[in-house]
């Protein structure tokens, strides 16, 4: 430029004390545009005047081969332009994200009800969606396997299996004073962003093409979509704003979308997008997996667990998608927080004709920590003591008894002061015998109690993913442009790396704009998954930020003749020698210097390693923890229940921002309950899903949240240098949720005295409930018989 | 006269639409039409409530707001209202109040559902500038967040009262909405459909003659759902809220007769009055976006068996008037129901009226909705339990369910099991008994048959502990649906 702006006409911010930086509870950055409606998701962006609209024809079986194909009457349908099968895919044909297996259109074998066929594009989105409904497919049809049991009899499994393991659990279990073992089903849950799946593609001038979507993970999108048309990476750029919502939903099952948007795009050189209605999102996309579990214990009299053989089956659907390292996950996380001395965990990964699940928040920890969640439960009213109790005996130590089943040492353990405090605040021992009074008067309703543990491993199991970049610009009229790898879906990210970097400026967070997520910015990134977000883009943008901070450093030093020493950043200004400037007159001068003020920052996780064929090593950099004490009521003649009260404390490290960071825990919370109580996938004997929408999939609603609801930060530094000492939470949170299933069991056991722990899947629906209260029921029904069988013995 | 123009306030400006396909939805139209793309699909099905817009309509000289779900709504029945969408809210860059708590709040994370809850609040402050805790649940039950898990947005909704609000706008609206002809009967038509809405019941009957084959529509909670989940077009459209005869309830000495186009909102006050219970159910029905727009007349007319109004109805032993042409006829509730979706109405037939006794002294009603989530949920089971106990002896007993059979349907052999019999636990277990001779419920994604009969029986036994309980410790809670 020839000549710089005039800085007067920048109001400055009249405190100068910089706002917004590390640690303050400032808004959402989008938080404005949110309310009002001007925020922009992708099926909101302008239409093209050429712009067309694609729908997908889906298999009407689960699991067969194509005989026909007929698309005559699709092709001529009003508005159609265009028709494609797998046979009109230039490049690859299968998207599988880590291993083969999914095709982005089915060439001949149906693998499950949904399954995509062909796409069809045309003038309008309803067009489009009426067209794809008039195919004529003839199936032969293969018979298909809908449930653990037969996937675990015929070994049918997507991935072979892993297992871990630590001394003679079977001996241990064996030698032990007591022992018990159990079975638990464990359910899925739809993802439920409220934003559905959308991609819009764009053909380019190079051949090459523009992506919008929504998704967590564009390098991915950018990645598959340059495979399918068979592209270089280059020519393909996607850009990503933000998310209504993404939950691990948009991690791998954004990218069939987008692929096929482009071969629609690519095929007719126009814009074309791509939004599934409800119903088929639900239908078409991955979902957290059900789990079908197993547990075996031995233990001593007052309940320390001795010995622990633990398998997990995961229901993983048609195709290998993430599950292999989701299984891992869950067996990672069958210790939850509890040290288990001899032990063998195995984790299956069971081939279903269904959809295939992928990931969801938790990543299978929360269905890996279910099981020793109900050997807790189970302990305790085998022994007739209170839950908490086991569960306190059982935690990891500081110096002993701290090393996890796969070689991990738990460092820095806060979870023991975590609970005492929790257990203090929360009134526990105290509301533990008012409510044993309540349920003595009360025939019909019962209330429960219980206090559940989180220990959340932080990192990406496979490895080379720990890594983030970042790129910054400063202007010359001091405002800075941010931008990173990872990608904005609600959780607060973009607000919390800008926070770091205002920080590192000392500058008010109003003076940085984070700009869409785009693979042509920063490139080869993660996908923003695994709670790592502010973690490793945080990181990575304080790195950009403290080489652009140096130059400056190095140039004031030059310029004016100072010491490093001298040179402070603060309160919007620098400050040097006894001068001090505004932060954009440092830009400017810098500017006029040939002081370059762009830069790119990297960041990988030290510390990390872990050697698969061993089953040990570090897989985790640290780990996140946090308990939760919930009550419920529940109605024993009905099943129905309610939350009445939740108490949480949750660390965070030393926090980032304190508003976002309640906000990830209160609303995991949530969406754990729901996962545990009313959410509840159907599927038809045909293999067709049948809850297909919030008409019969249920997510938690208002009134289902508690009516006392207290969550606190655990404010304490994270000792592992993360970014300013703050702990990873957007996953850790959703498994605090156990404490409202663990809460229902204690209800429902109160009808026996608890002396009887009555089995509860999950979703832990009325009718489920209602299923424990029967069990218990007659379990007394039983006992009663014995006792007086026994006396008729006896007499 | 037949007006074939659209009308209605686009926020404070008059907006005009002519020739629309009336299988058009208000989502649709503010999307795909203006732009205004600040109203998000979640559903389109009026489940999720992402797609809440206002509607101010005319009552009494001034402006009454409700929430809607601008995705089950079809465009040409908003002729002679007022709609408010999310654009319409800032002013002069000035946040209003039901914004600013959002932000101020942190009700906000992903964003796709906060214009919807926006909404939702602002209908809540026209109504309720200081609500209770209450008041707030109940307008926010139709919104689904999966972000926050609400906390933050029922923070936001009672703090909302402490922002100065302008409200002089609506004297504006008022007034432009005057000027609109609301007394004259609209109709409009494409190529491939019509849509006809008539003011009175004599036109309504003879359009029903001209087109036998026309859909009514009232609230379309239901109805549009075959155009937005099934992509069926309908062809002829006769909606029927602007039919004063149909809008209005009456009262007797001895009933309550409710028009057929009658909002649940709208006379949920009268009812919860005369039935406490009825008011408690009818406020779980759906949420308030459904229930500002859904009709009694419409949950009878399309012979849901999980309809939850039915079995209160047919309970209560209420009854119904149906007209044909200029021919009426009443007839019980219960007998409307033959099978499912088979019901009494003949061709050419409406549904005008529904006539509710009035509670007669002594008798007590009980029901017992039953389903997964509390809010917005449709039932499993539906219990209405109509009875009279005097000294020891039941004088009168009627049980109807709804979601025990293909239709709602009384308890026959389980009321003969109570009918005359001592009010006694052993008399409760034979009726619990007698109703598996009554029903064989099915099995789907809401429930098992086990569960609804398991249930179904414990229901009975609830009401009689319910019924006892009242005489001697009447503060200890039977129901989790009373813990707020």
């Amino acid at each position: 430029m020839r000549n710089l702006t005039d800085l007067n006409r920048i109001t400055t911010n009249p405190a100068n004390r910089h706002q917004g930086g590390v640690g303050a509870p400032s808004k959402h950055e989008s938080a404005i545009k949110h309310v009002t409606g001007e925020a922009i998701y992708v099926d909101d962006r302008t239409n093209h005047v050429n712009q067309l609209y694609a729908a997908i024809g889906k298999s009407q079986i689960a699991h067969g081969r194509i005989k026909s194909l007929d698309l005559t009457d699709v092709q001529a349908a009003p508005g159609v332009v265009k028709v494609i099968t797998a046979d009109d895919v230039p490049g690859h044909l299968d998207i599988g994200p880590v291993f083969p297996g999914d095709p982005v259109l089915v060439k001949e074998l149906v693998e499950f009800y949904g399954q995509p066929l062909f796409a069809v594009a045309a003038k309008t989105h309803e067009q489009a969606w009426r067209a794809a409904q008039l195919a004529k497919v003839e199936f032969e049809e293969l018979p298909p396997v809908l449930d653990i049991d037969t996937a675990l009899a015929q070994q049918n499994f997507v991935r072979p299996l892993h297992s871990m393991q630590r001394g003679d659990a079977a001996q241990a279990i064996e030698d032990a004073p007591h022992n018990l073992e159990s079975r638990l089903s464990v359910g899925g849950q739809e993802h439920f962003y409220l934003e559905g799946q959308v991609s819009s593609a764009i053909p380019t001038e190079d051949g090459g093409m523009t992506i919008y979507t929504s998704s967590q993970h564009p390098s991915e999108v950018q990645k598959l979509v340059a495979e399918v048309l068979g592209l270089p990476f280059n020519l393909v750029t996607v850009d990503m704003r933000r998310m209504g919502g993404g939950f691990g939903g948009k991690e791998t099952q954004a990218a069939p979308w987008a692929c096929i948007a482009a071969l629609l795009a690519n095929a007719t050189r126009q814009p074309v997008k791509l939004r599934l209605n409800r119903g088929d999102d639900m239908v078409m996309t991955g979902k957290r997996h059900p789990f079908e579990n197993h547990y075996k214990i031995g233990f001593d009299e007052q309940g320390r667990i001795l010995g622990a053989d633990i398998t997990v089956n995961g229901f993983c659907g048609y195709s290998p998608d993430l599950s292999d390292a989701i299984v891992d996950r869950a067996m990672f996380h069958s210790d939850n927080a509890y040290y288990l001395d001899q032990v063998k965990i195995v984790g299956n990964r069971c081939k279903t004709n269904t959809v295939s699940h992928t990931a969801f928040r938790g990543f299978g920890g929360p269905q890996g920590m279910m099981t020793i969640e109900y050997a807790m439960d189970d302990i305790a009213r085998h022994l007739g003591k209170d839950p908490l109790e086991i569960r306190k005996l059982n935690l990891y130590g500081q110096d002993s008894r701290n090393i996890t089943p796969y070689h991990q040492e738990v460092e820095h353990n806060n979870l023991p002061e975590i609970i005492e405090r929790l257990e203090a605040s929360s009134n526990y021992q105290q509301r533990r015998q008012e409510i044993r009074q309540f349920n003595q008067s009360n025939r019909i309703l019962k209330r429960g109690l219980a206090l559940t543990p989180v220990k959340f491993g932080i990192s990406f199991t496979v490895q080379h993913l720990n890594q983030a970049g970042a790129l910054i610009h400063i202007y010359t009229d001091g405002s800075i442009h941010l931008n990173h790898g990872g990608t904005e879906m609600g959780q607060g990210l973009f607000t919390k790396v800008a926070q770091v970097v205002a920080e590192e400026f000392q500058v008010d967070l109003n003076t940085i704009n984070v700009s869409a997520t785009r693979t042509d910015k920063v490139p080869n990134t993660s996908p923003t998954a695994a709670s790592s977000g502010t973690d490793l883009n945080g990181k990575a943008a304080q790195n950009a930020a403290r080489t652009i901070k140096q130059r400056l450093i190095d140039f004031i030093v030059q310029h004016h003749g100072v010491e490093a020493s001298e040179v402070i950043f603060a309160d919007n200004r620098v400050h040097f020698g006894d001068q001090s400037i505004s932060f954009a007159e440092l830009a400017q001068l810098a500017y006029v210097n040939r002081i370059s003020l762009s830069s790119t920052g990297y960041y990988r996780t030290p510390k990390i390693h872990y050697d698969r064929s061993k089953a040990s090593g570090r897989p985790f950099f640290y780990f996140a923890n946090g308990a939760a004490v919930s009550e419920v009521i529940v109605d024993t003649f009905t099943g129905e229940y309610k939350l009445l009260r939740t108490d949480i404390l949750h660390d965070v490290g030393h926090s980032l921002n304190p508003a976002i960071d309640i906000g990830q825990i209160e609303g995991g919370f949530i969406q754990g309950m729901g996962w545990l109580t009313s959410e509840e996938l159907v599927w038809g004997d045909n293999g067709r899903l049948l809850t297909t929408g919030p008409a019969t999939y249920k997510i938690p609603a208002v009134s289902d949240m508690p009516a006392d609801f207290r969550v606190q930060l655990f404010d304490q530094r994270n000792r592992e240098a993360t970014i300013y000492n703050s702990k990873a939470v957007g996953e850790p949170p959703f498994m605090l949720a156990m404490s409202v299933w663990s809460a229902l069991r204690d209800a429902v056991s109160s009808l026996a005295d608890y002396r009887f722990s009555p089995p509860m899947d999950t979703p832990a629906t009325p009718e489920r409930v209602l299923a424990a209260v029967k069990a218990t029921k007659t379990f007394l029904e039983q006992k009663t018989a014995k006792v007086r069988t026994q006396e008729e013995v006896t007499a | 006269m037949t007006q074939t123009t659209i009308k209605f306030l686009m926020n404070n400006e008059l907006h005009s639409v002519e020739h629309v396909d009336p299988n058009t939805t208000v989502l649709h139209y503010l999307r795909n039409d203006l732009n205004r793309c600040g109203t998000k699909e979640g559903c389109a099905s009026g489940d999720c409530g992402a797609c809440t817009v206002v509607v101010g309509e005319l009552e009494k000289g001034s402006v009454k707001y409700k929430s809607i779900n601008a995705c089950i709504t079809f465009l040409p029945s908003l002729h002679g209202k007022q709609l408010i969408t999310v654009e319409d809210l800032k002013q002069d860059d000035q946040l209003h109040p039901a914004q600013q708590t959002m932000v101020d709040c942190h009700g906000s994370q992903c964003g796709f559902c906060t214009p919807g809850f926006v909404m939702s609040l602002y209908a809540l402050n026209k109504n309720h500038p200081s609500p209770t805790k209450d008041t707030a649940m109940e307008a926010l039950s139709g919104n689904l967040c999966r972000c926050t898990g609400y906390r933050p947005i029922v923070d936001a909704a009672l703090n909302m009262g402490n922002y100065p609000c302008d409200q002089n706008t609506d004297t504006i609206a008022t007034e432009l909405l005057q000027t609109i002809n609301r007394q004259d009967s609209t109709f409009l038509s494409n190529q491939s459909s019509q849509y006809f809405a008539p003011t009175s019941a004599d036109e309504l009957a003879q359009l029903l003659i001209d087109y036998p084959d026309a859909r009514l529509l009232a609230g379309g909670t239901d109805l549009a759902l075959e155009v937005t989940q099934f992509h069926r077009d309908l062809s002829t459209i006769i909606y029927v809220g602007n039919v004063s005869e149909l809008k209005t309830i009456r009262e007797t000495d001895s009933s309550l007769i409710i028009g057929s186009a009658v909002t649940y909102n709208e006379c949920v006050h009268r009812l919860e009055k005369e039935y406490p219970e009825l008011g408690e159910m009818i406020e779980r029905l759906g949420s308030l976006q459904i229930r500002n727009q859904g009709t009694i007349g419409g949950n009878i007319g399309n012979a849901s068996p999980i309809g939850d109004m039915p079995p209160v109805l047919i309970a209560l032993d209420a009854t119904m008037t149906l007209r044909r042409g200029h021919n009426t006829r009443t007839i019980k509730v219960a007998d409307y129901f033959h099978d499912y979706k088979v019901t009494d109405l003949k061709a050419n037939e409406f549904i005008q009226s529904i006539e509710i006794p009035k509670a007669k002294p002594g008798y007590q009603l009980k029901i017992y909705k039953i389903s997964k989530r509390i809010d917005d949920d449709i039932s499993a089971v539906l219990a209405a339990f109509y009875l009279h106990v005097e000294g020891p002896q039941v004088k009168s007993f009627t049980a109807a369910f709804g979601g025990m059979a293909a239709i709602p349907k009384r308890a026959r052999h389980c009321e003969a099991a109570l009918m005359g019999h001592p009010w006694t636990e052993s008399s409760i277990e034979s009726a619990m008994q007698a109703l598996m001779l009554d029903f064989k419920p099915l099995s789907d994604v809401r429930a098992s048959a086990e569960y609804r009969m398991d249930v179904a029986k414990n229901l009975l036994m609830k009401s009689f502990l319910e019924i006892n309980q009242s005489k001697e410790q009447e503060n200890t809670a039977t129901r989790v649906t009373g813990y707020a």
